[in-house]
């Protein structure tokens, strides 16, 4: 210690398709800053370090940097993981095309399903475990090996391991790993149990198919961050945010990168849950305007909904504890065409940020942001990410090209359609999260986030019916502030599957011990500082007979302290809890123990980000013409970082800030709250 | 009638909110049911039905499709039971009579009047498929019944709780008739819950919103649904489309049966006669008249899927089917097949649509549930029994090949993971595999059947199947190619055994090592084989989607 300034900075750093975000929180004293870079698609390290230094990272004070990933959440969505291979038991090769025979919708009979590892690359070896952990036949190591060099063969990145039964006694997937492993020329080998040792083999080797067909690309991923790190100098502890909202260790995350799945997305979450709880709103929905996506999640009461698992599109099935996201193809890049049928379409495909946006220069394709340069609501000549400025007349060329000419409409005519159709799709996302949920709008506050949010809101709370948008100081790097401020977590399942009557206390004990251990090494591993950790342990329980277990929390986390009459109760109670009766003479049983070990992260306090001083009039930046509703409008201009926290703005107006741009609607009001958030509504 | 004025939000959230009642309902027998045909393969239903016609007004997305249709008749069933003794708050029906209620013996509905301010406001109602009811043979598909008291207990529409106080005599009667009282009781006890969060969350709305309010959202629902129905069925070019299939056989005899559809379109209204089928039969796969009604619900839904999910659906079809037919069984007549002859008629009028709107149509998928039941004693005495339903291909359609193993189109049946199956049963899966070949070929192939080999590892245990499609495999449209035949076999040592009923079966006694063989058809092929992309065939081939299914299980 002595002589050496301990680094005491905490980066959390959200690379999206189009922006870099980052913010830094100096732990020693509280104080936060900001900042924003391009993406560097294909080469992402480039622009992670680009913002690492913009954010003064040279200045060696930075100890720990929290990332979260959007590398795995695309390469599923877009096809882009593997090629992997499976090695799976003898008469189970298309477990994982067959799924739990279901299809994608209840209605149609339509659609289809690609599993992410093709029918050519499952190969079966002989080996069999019975129900009961029973060992039937063991694998031939030979034939492991054999099979894991064919597959290497027909240009296997991965491989994944999933053996039927292998919850109830995974020695035949031990055996086949060391086996696999030491054929195998790097460490991409997921093992089914190594993952989740849980029972339904479906649910499992997806879990696991998904785990390898990310490892490839996700470990080339962060070898290249760390290795970029390394020459800078910035070699410190790299955490990745998992899907859960708790963050893990690099190497974790190279070795489970199923967990990043919702990475990112989960970050903004956790941030917009904070954001909202500090700013005393309950229910929100928080609406993510990236680059190429648009990600809807429900904040009903105050609680981030964790869905036990997650399907990525039809089929693909990942069982691991998520912050339930809903995505959909619309963000800034997202580009406008008229289809066959002579219908404007917006997204899903997007110019990300290379090409970018026609107005970018070099793109030629129109996007929602052109539409928003040539309407005037983002200012061209200081857009926001440092770039040079914008060029309307290509935005128009690209719009009036794309769109007007198609559709016989003038490029501004053009212009508002696309947004109009753009926020009809998030409106539609908004929707199914919350009304067709049976939530009522009126009760929920839209919290955009993402570069682009602030310019929808408007728009959005008009359309869903809802009763405010609540805008934070520094809506463009929310996923950022949300890596600082997640808590660490390590999540562990263990199949137990026995009647409560006969199951082995000690057992348990000794693995919620172990369970417990690993975590708390995990957590050391990480290297931040914690304010506490907590244990939390829960049983998976049901009524001998049926299939759906209800979660119990453990009724003693004091070692030596459960017995089977004190978990009994705890089941009656929560049993009764939920169904509202319980079923005495009819055996409980235990099927699953849960061991999640949290690092809480010290509480952020978000007065230190809420402004001090400002006038509206020193905030005034003149006027811009601004188009909405067909015609021109004189819109006033501010630099939102630069208003009183009491600010009060009547639409139509435009609020500046490097990281967003707020458009506030004709009609609409803007008013400041006391930490800095901007609050849209209805003017009265 | 003029329709009271509901803002366009009010409604889209009354609709969200009703149908988040019914969801949760559905949700909380799935968690709560002791069969795994509940909890896994969500055979049960839940929703809100009109206080005097039994019409559908909400029904839960997650439960079995069919039951949308059926569940109306039911909840009428109940109403006319009550012309006796006037419905009171608290009153709690219980009945599974096939004939006034639809489906079979197996489907217990309960309907709980819904009284708000000491007026009946509307019927909550669960249905959920029971494990075994009694009868001839356990799991209760017994392809051999000639009359329902071999199918099981009937229980017509009584009071399981009258003005809120439980009969425990009723409850000791149906319980007393089945093999499993124990899992009996647990599902009966999950439906129960499940119908009061629903009345407890239907309380909350209505303290919201108000009687006035959310009585106009179920008239608004239901013009809605009708209003879409009609303008679907203007587009379709008027004309008279006819189509036919068969059923393998009635399980007692090996004659075919003949099911056939005329379907007249005439503007925005559509007349579906079924007068050519055949008339009833000996054996299980009659059905009642509520069921068939439904079952035409379920396909027109297919077709039209954005159409919502309530009684406005029916309104423009007329659907004819004369006395003594096989689609308008009348007790004793068996109906415990019903499943196999309702996915027939979703077939033939399939077929017939895409006479008229072959773009739109799906071809029939695999065709069949194949109900497979392995019934044993434990060590102890105890009964226990296997019974699941197995999965088979889609058809293809304008856009695509059809989806490989998929659930019958009646259904939105998960099948039970084989890990669960193994840890509750005495059987080991040799096999669970999809079935090369067994799509039917087209420009757009059939989605692939599937195999599966369970091997007994106790000492005895018998067997009993009901499936179909293995005479009649599942046809293609617009050119395409039938799809393989179901297959079933009894593997004993070297020995090979079929059902002489082709894919029905009834207490063959197996032992110890012997194994069962089923392989399910695939979907029908969508338009000429010869116009396949050449691509798309080399990637079959790669990926050995293709093979002789006729070759059987040695591929």
């Amino acid at each position: 210690m002595s002589g050496r300034v301990t680094p005491r900075v905490i980066a959390g750093v959200d690379v999206g398709g189009t922006f870099t975000d980052l913010f830094f929180l100096d732990e020693a004293n509280g104080r936060s800053w900001t900042a924003k870079v391009p993406s560097t698609r294909g080469a992402e390290a480039e622009g992670f370090l680009a913002g690492l230094e913009a954010g003064g990272a040279k200045r060696g004070l930075i100890g720990t940097i929290v990332h979260g990933t959007t590398v795995g959440t695309n390469a599923l969505l877009e096809r882009k993981g593997g090629p992997a291979g499976l090695i799976t038991t003898a008469g189970f090769r298309d477990v994982l095309e067959m799924r739990r025979r279901d299809r994608p919708a209840t209605w149609g009979l339509r659609g289809r399903f690609d599993p992410v590892i093709p029918r050519d690359m499952r190969v079966e070896v002989a080996e069999r475990t019975r129900a009961d952990g029973t060992v039937l036949q063991s694998p031939d190591p030979e034939a492991i090996a054999a099979a894991a060099r064919l597959l290497r063969e027909r240009g296997a990145k991965a491989l994944a391991i999933a053996f039927i039964n292998a919850h109830a006694n995974p020695a035949n997937e031990m055996v086949a790993a060391a086996a696999a492993r030491g054929a195998w020329p790097d460490p991409h080998v997921t093992v089914a149990t190594e993952i989740l040792l849980e029972i339904r083999e479906f649910e499992r080797s997806s879990t696991a198919a998904i785990n390898a067909y990310l490892q490839p690309l996700v470990a080339e991923y962060l070898d290249r961050l760390e290795a970029a790190m390394t020459a800078s100098g910035l070699a410190e502890r790299l955490l990745i945010v998992q899907s859960n909202g708790g963050a893990m260790t690099a190497s974790e995350a190279r070795a489970f990168p199923a967990r990043t799945a919702l990475s990112g997305p989960a970050a903004g979450v956790v941030a917009a849950a904070h954001l909202a709880r500090a700013a005393g709103i309950a229910d929100v929905v928080t609406g993510d305007v990236g680059g190429t996506s648009f990600d809807v999640s429900l904040i009903a009461g105050g609680e981030t909904a964790l869905a036990p698992q997650t399907s990525i599109g039809f089929g693909m099935v990942v069982r691991l504890p998520m912050v339930e996201i809903t995505t959909i193809g619309a963000g800034g890049g997202s580009i406008a065409t008229v289809d066959a049928g002579g219908l404007l379409r917006v997204g899903p495909e997007s110019a990300g940020s290379k090409p970018g946006p026609a107005c970018y220069g070099s793109g030629t394709r129109a996007t929602v942001t052109d539409a928003n340069v040539l309407l005037g609501r983002i200012d061209a000549s200081r857009p926001i990410g440092g770039r040079a400025r914008l060029d309307v007349e290509a935005a128009r060329d690209a719009i009036s090209r794309d769109v007007g000419t198609p559709l016989g409409l003038d490029p501004l005519t053009a212009a508002e359609a696309i947004l109009r159709v753009a926020n009809s799709r998030m409106s539609g996302a908004i929707r199914l999260v919350s009304v067709e949920r049976g939530h009522d709008p009126r009760r929920f506050t839209l919290m955009p986030f993402g570069g682009g949010g602030g310019l929808h809101a408007c728009a959005l709370i008009r359309e869903v019916g809802l009763a405010r948008a609540l805008i934070p100081r520094f809506p463009g790097v929310t996923s950022a502030l949300g890596c600082v401020i997640a808590d660490l977590r390590r999540d562990v399942v263990v199949t137990l599957n026995t009647p409560l009557a006969e199951v082995d206390i000690a057992r348990v004990e000794r693995e919620i011990a172990r369970r417990t251990a690993d975590g708390h090494a995990a957590l050391d591993a990480a290297g931040v500082r914690l304010e506490r950790r907590d244990l939390v342990l829960a049983f998976d329980m049901l009524y001998q007979g049926q299939t759906h277990t209800i979660r119990v929390p453990c009724p003693s986390v004091e070692p030596g302290s459960l017995t089977r009459e004190t978990l009994a109760h705890a089941f009656a109670a929560q049993y009764e809890a939920a169904y509202g009766r319980t079923l005495p003479g009819i055996p409980p049983r235990v099927l699953n123990l849960h061991v999640a070990v949290i690092g809480r992260r010290p509480f952020f306090d978000l007065a230190s980000l809420a402004p001090s001083g400002g006038s509206l009039g020193a905030a005034a930046r003149g006027t811009r013409r601004v188009y909405v509703d067909g015609a021109w409008h004189e819109a006033a201009i501010y630099a939102r970082l630069e208003l009183p926290a009491d600010a009060v703005i009547e639409g139509p107006a435009v609020l500046e800030q490097p990281d967003t741009t707020i458009f506030v609607d004709p009609g609409m009001v803007a008013r400041g709250d006391r930490l800095g958030n901007i609050i849209l509504e209805r003017a009265r | 009638m003029a329709e009271p004025a509901l803002d366009p939000i009010t409604l889209a959230v009354l609709a969200g909110r009703l149908e988040q009642i019914a969801d949760e309902m559905d949700a909380t027998l799935f968690r709560s049911a002791f069969n795994p045909t509940i909890a896994e393969a969500r055979d049960a239903s839940h929703g809100l039905y009109d206080a005097v016609t039994g019409e559908t007004l909400v029904q839960g997305k997650a439960g079995l499709p069919i039951f949308v249709g059926v569940m109306a008749f039911a909840v009428r069933a109940v109403i006319e039971t009550a012309q006796d003794e006037p419905l009171a708050d608290g009153d709690l029906f219980l009945f599974n009579d096939p004939y006034d209620g639809g489906t079979h013996l197996s489907d217990f509905k309960l309907v709980r009047p819904y009284f708000r301010g000491g007026r009946l406001f509307c019927h909550l109602a669960s249905v959920g498929h029971w494990h075994d009811v009694g009868g001839n043979v356990p799991g209760n598909y017994n392809p051999e019944a000639t009359e329902c008291f071999q199918e099981g207990v009937l229980i017509p529409p009584v009071r399981l709780d009258r003005a809120g106080v439980r009969q425990r005599d009723v409850l000791a009667i149906v319980t007393a008739n089945s093999r499993l009282p124990q899992t009996a009781f647990g599902d009966l006890s999950g439906q129960i819950a499940a119908l009061e969060i629903g009345a407890r969350r239907l309380d909350a709305l209505l303290d919201e919103y108000g009687e006035t309010t959310v009585a106009a959202c179920f008239t608004a629902l239901r013009t809605r649904a009708e209003r879409m129905m009609r303008a679907h069925v203007a587009e379709l070019p008027d004309g008279h489309y006819a189509a036919e299939d068969f059923l393998d056989n009635d399980g007692t005899s090996p004659e075919a049966l003949r099911i056939a559809v005329d379907i007249t379109v005439a503007g925005d209204r559509l007349t579906l006669d079924f007068s050519r089928s055949a008339p009833a039969c000996l054996g299980p796969l009659n059905i009642s008249r509520a069921t068939a009604v439904a079952s035409v619900y379920v396909a027109l839904k297919h077709v039209f899927p954005d159409v919502p999910a309530n009684a406005g659906v029916l309104t423009p079809v007329e659907v004819v089917i004369p006395e003594g037919s096989l689609l308008a069984a009348r007790k004793p007549r068996p109906v415990g097949g019903y499943t196999e002859t309702i996915l027939r008629i979703i077939d033939v009028i399939f077929a017939a649509l895409s006479r008229a709107a072959p773009t739109v149509v799906p071809a029939p998928a695999y065709g069949t549930i194949n109900a497979l039941s392995i019934a044993g004693r434990h060590a102890d005495g105890r009964r226990w029994v296997m019974f699941s339903f197995f999965g088979g291909g889609h058809g293809g359609h304008a856009e695509g090949d059809g989806l490989n193993h998929g659930n019958a189109p009646i259904s939105t049946a998960t099948i039970p993971p084989v890990e669960i199956l193994e840890a509750a049963y005495p059987v080991l899966f040799r096999r669970w595999a999809l079935r090369p070949g067994s799509g039917g070929a087209g420009r757009h192939r059939g989605g692939l059947g599937a195999i599966y080999e369970i091997e007994l590892l106790a000492d005895s245990a018998e067997v009993f199947l009901f499936g179909e499609r293995g005479r009649f495999p599942p046809p293609g449209i617009v050119g395409g190619s039938q799809a393989a035949p179901n297959r079933f076999t009894v593997i004993r040592g070297e020995a090979r055994e079929h059902p002489k009923l082709v894919s029905k079966m009834v207490g063959a006694r197996i032992e110890r090592g012997d194994r069962l063989l089923l392989e399910t058809p695939g979907g029908g092929g969508y338009g000429p084989p010869g116009e396949r992309d050449p691509r798309a065939a080399a990637r079959d081939a790669a990926l050995g989607y293709l093979g002789d299914a006729a070759r059987g299980d040695t591929a």
